[in-house]
């Protein structure tokens, strides 16, 4: 055993000289420079610890921040907004007394080292982030991407992701209702897995994260402190991965659903006894960052004795206590008088509960351990006051010559027989492919309120029996699209987001988004995410929709390749009655299948240029957002008054996907006929925006199109629910059978 | 008058709140009890619902069948009270004895969530009066351990004295639901005991009774509406 004193803070002022290892922890010299000037002195061994992890990319959004401000700066009126950018998650106003939290948050990194950890413990950050806004957690989304779907490595990636992601969720019984799966050779070594989680409270339920009222007790309760996941978040997602340093699979947390489950009816139990004055949940950078984040909120400062944390391993550090990332902890603040009523919830659901600490009128977050003082900290310069990089960023030069690779130009299928075989492809793509085999893993009904689940346009939660009142959730981003124009594809991502909110026939409200981009260091990045960035916050005060809070991941790039710029879109929406909601699936016979929107010759990025020539190039599909904002109301205007049976938005793979999908969910064919003005393969494949397909009673027709007419969408009959076959007319016709099998023998064949 | 039927909350369980509302749609009382309360609190029926009681930890429903309340319903359901076991409730069930054989790990290795088609085999038990023996329903299934397994002698046993409540319907399109979903002897989705009052079943029906939710089919409604009106005429 060593005899090193305590590094207390009278110990550092008296040893100035000491060497810390800043660097090993991440810190730039310039950084640690910063804390001792903050200080007036060389930080304690855990205070460096604590900034070290705090002032990480991950939690403090060092390279993005002076970017994200546009979020707020130019977010649009909205009366639906609670509370904003900031807290753990933001909250919206649904209607009836009902609040609604939702995030996305990514949990990139830790997913490639133990993907079924990684992902799993992804799921258990979200919903803490839910439940410490006073919310009962309803649902969670996973957007997903991979590297080629036919990559060794994607066959142990992928299934360790979906076990993950099915053996947390499932277990904390939260209906997974939605999200994405995408192959892409540019995720490869990177892939992207972003979670999200929706909850509903009351407006009186609305917890923040804030420790006021001297004298009130600091109470951590939830599992045991261990030495997993120490600098998880905050170091493996701020570096970029490289094969010459060591394993970091000790960083990656591990996660226990069976605890967390507890923690969410412990949690919300205390919340209906009004027993919690705030409250904030352990994830990235665990005690730091709920210590320093619940004090600085508040109105006094924090005194914590380190020496109370439950421990799982008696020979952790102080430093190691700070930092570790152990799951499934959260931290409550309880006046005094309270504490008792607290600990003994926790004690019926067996969750361990110990109070730390306690609130002070000073202002300063003082921690001790043995008796002495090891932290005393300004807690704001700690969890708000991190560097701030205006990093350099330019337009790479490569970007011209991709834009100029126009994908309009790509031979395009001569033959009937071409198109009918084009076809076959494209459904059969691994992109475009049934998520059947993955979306199974996952429970969509529990919970009993589940009124759409994957594949619909988006996932839709009953949050009222009464009166049916319900939330609808969709997520959408396309690297592809991105890559040619970041900030259109932004734009698009938002788009199709909101189109497919309103495809079901709820109204889109507000937006949260996870933000995937390479390296920040290098300029071409840099100018990838500060052009997304613009082109979100402007698409978002155009629609209306604020962004309520997000998530950024840098650094998702191995050695020089960065993956393509990928921009996660949620977007949420509220349906005053889930009974008029409007499935993906055709539902009768006899319907006639309209198509709303302008179809222009848009390919590049397309779904098609990638199947068929292995292509990216050119520029995406122009962004409308009046025209989206309108093809939203008219959508929810039929859904309203009854004048559609079925919709589906049209997006990646083009009409032709779409109508595939709606068939093959229905059990029930379609006779198209190309419209005037259009070829048959622009028809099919094209990818403009700003369009849905819809089945319209026969009934319903005049009404329908008289209104689309009024309100100037351009509404184009293109066919019928009919048969068994997808049939274009004069050119070809393909079985129900033989379009099932190929779409949905794609994935098992590769992952099973 | 109505019936009371209670729903044991154990840590871990997930669909309680999804059977108590079940229940009240059937048109019964649904009454919440507590795993570590010994006390049934004068209920005429108990469903043991799904979900990961005490995280699944040793084997699914290994330790929630030693907690307090298990005493009382293995007492009580060894005299004619009625329990319905679903999912892990069924888990529990087969570990409590109240049922024979017992579930292992599906036999593809994943959690599988689906509609499921099943056959209605027993129609006599308390819970499955108001269907008919033979009759073909679609409900949803989820699990990771759902493959039942007992020797061959009780198969025997339950197959000649009909106590095969519940089947997986094999003849049909795998997209539609068909197929046995994990590797299940004989196909076997549930099962009564003798008496017919104890009912365990792999599949969901309190996640099928109401017509927008879920699947949108209300094919799960008749366990709730056959005990309510075998303990209201009783």
């Amino acid at each position: 055993m060593s005899r090193t004193p305590l590094d207390t803070v009278e110990h550092a002022a008296g040893t100035p000289d000491v060497e810390l290892p800043w660097a090993e922890l991440g810190l730039k010299k310039d950084e640690y420079e910063r804390v001792v000037e903050i200080l007036g002195r060389r930080p304690t061994g855990a205070e460096l610890a604590m900034y070290s992890v705090m002032w990480s990319e991950h939690c403090s959004y060092k390279s993005s921040k002076v970017h994200l401000r546009q979020f707020g700066e130019k977010a649009p009126e909205s009366d639906a907004m609670l509370v904003g950018i900031g807290e753990n998650a933001g909250v919206v106003d649904v209607g009836q007394g009902y609040a609604v939290t939702f995030k996305v948050e990514s949990h990139n990194h830790p997913s490639y080292v133990e993907p079924y950890q990684g992902a799993a413990t992804g799921v258990g950050g979200i919903v803490r982030d839910i439940i410490a806004m006073g919310a009962r957690p309803v649902a969670v989304v996973d957007p997903l991407r991979f590297g080629a779907a036919d990559h060794p490595d994607t066959k142990r990636v992928l299934p360790g992701v979906v076990a993950g992601i099915g053996g947390y969720g499932n277990c904390l019984g939260l209906p997974n209702i939605g999200g994405e799966v995408v192959f892409d050779a540019c995720y490869q070594g990177n892939p992207l897995v972003n979670a999200g989680a929706i909850g509903v409270m009351r407006h009186e339920d609305i917890h923040l994260a804030k420790a006021s009222g001297a004298g009130n007790k600091v109470i951590l309760y939830g599992a045991r402190t261990g030495g997993d996941g120490i600098g998880g978040a905050s170091i493996l997602a701020s570096e970029t991965f490289d094969d010459a340093k060591p394993s970091k699979r000790p960083a990656v947390q591990v996660g226990d659903p069976f605890q967390e489950k507890l923690l969410i009816e412990c949690t919300l139990e205390a919340f209906r006894e009004k027993l919690v004055v705030g409250i904030q949940d352990l994830g990235a950078a665990g005690l730091s960052c709920a210590t320093s984040e619940l004090a600085s909120n508040g109105s006094g400062g924090m005194r914590v004795t380190l020496d109370d944390v439950p421990l799982r391993d008696s020979t952790l550090s102080p430093e190691e206590i700070l930092m570790s990332e152990s799951q499934e902890r959260m931290c409550a603040v309880v006046e005094p008088g309270k504490v008792d009523r607290f600990l003994e919830i926790c004690e019926k659901w067996d969750v361990i509960a110990t109070v730390i600490g306690e609130v002070t009128d000073g202002d300063r977050l003082e921690i001790y351990w043995h008796g002495g003082k090891i932290v005393d900290v300004d807690p704001r310069t700690v969890a708000h006051d991190g560097p701030v990089y205006e990093r350099p960023y330019a337009r790479p030069d490569w970007q011209d010559a991709l834009q100029a690779d126009d994908a309009n130009k790509l031979p395009r299928p001569q033959t009937s027989e071409e198109l009918r075989d084009q076809v076959l492809k494209l459904v059969g793509s691994p992109n475009q492919a049934s998520k059947q085999w993955i979306t199974q893993q996952y429970d969509h009904f529990v919970q009993g309120n589940t009124v759409l689940a994957q594949p619909e346009d988006s996932g839709m939660i009953r949050i009222d029996e009464e009166t049916g009142l319900g939330v609808a959730i969709a997520t959408d981003g396309n690297g592809r699209y991105a890559k040619l124009d970041p900030y259109t594809g932004a734009q698009l991502a938002l788009a199709e987001a909101y189109r497919n909110v309103a495809t079901t026939g709820a109204k889109p409200l507000a937006v949260s988004d996870c933000l995937n981009f390479g390296s920040p260091e290098d300029p071409a990045v840099m100018w990838q995410f500060a052009e997304a960035v613009r082109g979100l916050a402007d698409g978002c005060l155009q629609l209306g929709t604020p962004v309520t809070g997000g998530n950024v991941s840098l650094y998702n790039q191995t050695g020089e390749a960065a993956i393509h710029p990928t921009p996660v879109v949620a977007v949420l929406g509220v349906i005053d009655d889930v009974a008029r909601r409007t499935p993906v699936a055709f539902q009768e016979e006899g319907q006639l299948l309209y198509l709303l929107g302008d179809t222009r010759e848009e390919f590049g990025g397309s779904a098609w240029s990638q199947v068929v020539h292995d292509h990216l190039g050119g520029l995406p599909p122009a962004v409308d957002l009046e025209r989206e904002r309108l093809l939203g109301e008219i959508l929810i205007s039929a859904s309203r008054d009854g004048m559609i049976d079925s919709a589906h938005d049209l997006s990646d793979g083009g009409l032709v996907q779409a109508v595939v999908e709606s068939a093959l969910l229905g059990g029930k064919g379609a006779r198209l006929v190309v419209p005037d003005g259009l070829d048959a393969f622009t028809f099919l494949f094209s990818e403009s925006a700003g369009r849905a397909v819809v089945a319209v009673p026969r009934s319903e027709e005049l009404r329908f199109t008289d209104m689309c007419g009024v309100r100037g969408l351009p509404a184009t009959r293109i066919g019928v629910v009919d048969g068994d076959t997808v049939e274009l007319q004069g050119e070809f016709t393909l079985t129900l059978a033989e379009l099932r099998e190929t779409h949905e023998a794609t994935i098992p064949a590769l992952l099973a | 008058m109505t019936a009371r039927i209670g729903v044991v909350t154990f840590p871990g369980s997930l669909d309680d709140r999804d059977s108590r509302r079940a229940i009240r749609l059937a048109g019964a009382e649904p009454v919440a009890l507590w795993h570590k309360d010994k006390d049934l609190h004068q209920v005429d029926a108990v469903v043991l619902c799904g979900g990961f009681s005490y995280g699944d930890y040793l084997r699914a429903g290994a330790i929630a069948r030693f907690s307090p309340v298990m005493d009382t319903v293995i007492e009580q359901a060894k005299a004619g009270l009625p329990v319905l076991g679903i999912c892990n409730g069924f888990q529990i069930l087969t570990e409590a004895h109240l049922l024979p054989g017992g579930m292992l790990g599906n036999d593809h290795l994943h959690f599988i969530c689906r509609d499921q088609k099943l056959r209605v085999e027993n129609a006599d038990t308390a819970w499955t009066g108001d269907y008919t023996a033979g009759q073909e329903i679609s409900i949803p299934l989820k699990n990771m351990d759902g493959r039942y397994v007992a020797d061959r002698r009780t198969l025997d046993e339950l197959e000649a004295e009909g106590r095969v409540a519940f089947r997986y319907v094999t003849d049909g399109e795998a997209a539609d639901g068909y197929g046995n979903p994990n590797g299940s002897l004989n196909d076997i989705a549930g099962i009564t005991n003798a008496a017919g009052n104890v009912v365990g079943l792999m599949p969901h029906p309190e996640h099928a009774v109401e017509p927008l939710i879920g699947t949108g089919r209300t094919d799960g409604l008749p366990f709730f509406t056959s005990i309510l009106k075998k303990l209201v005429n009783a």
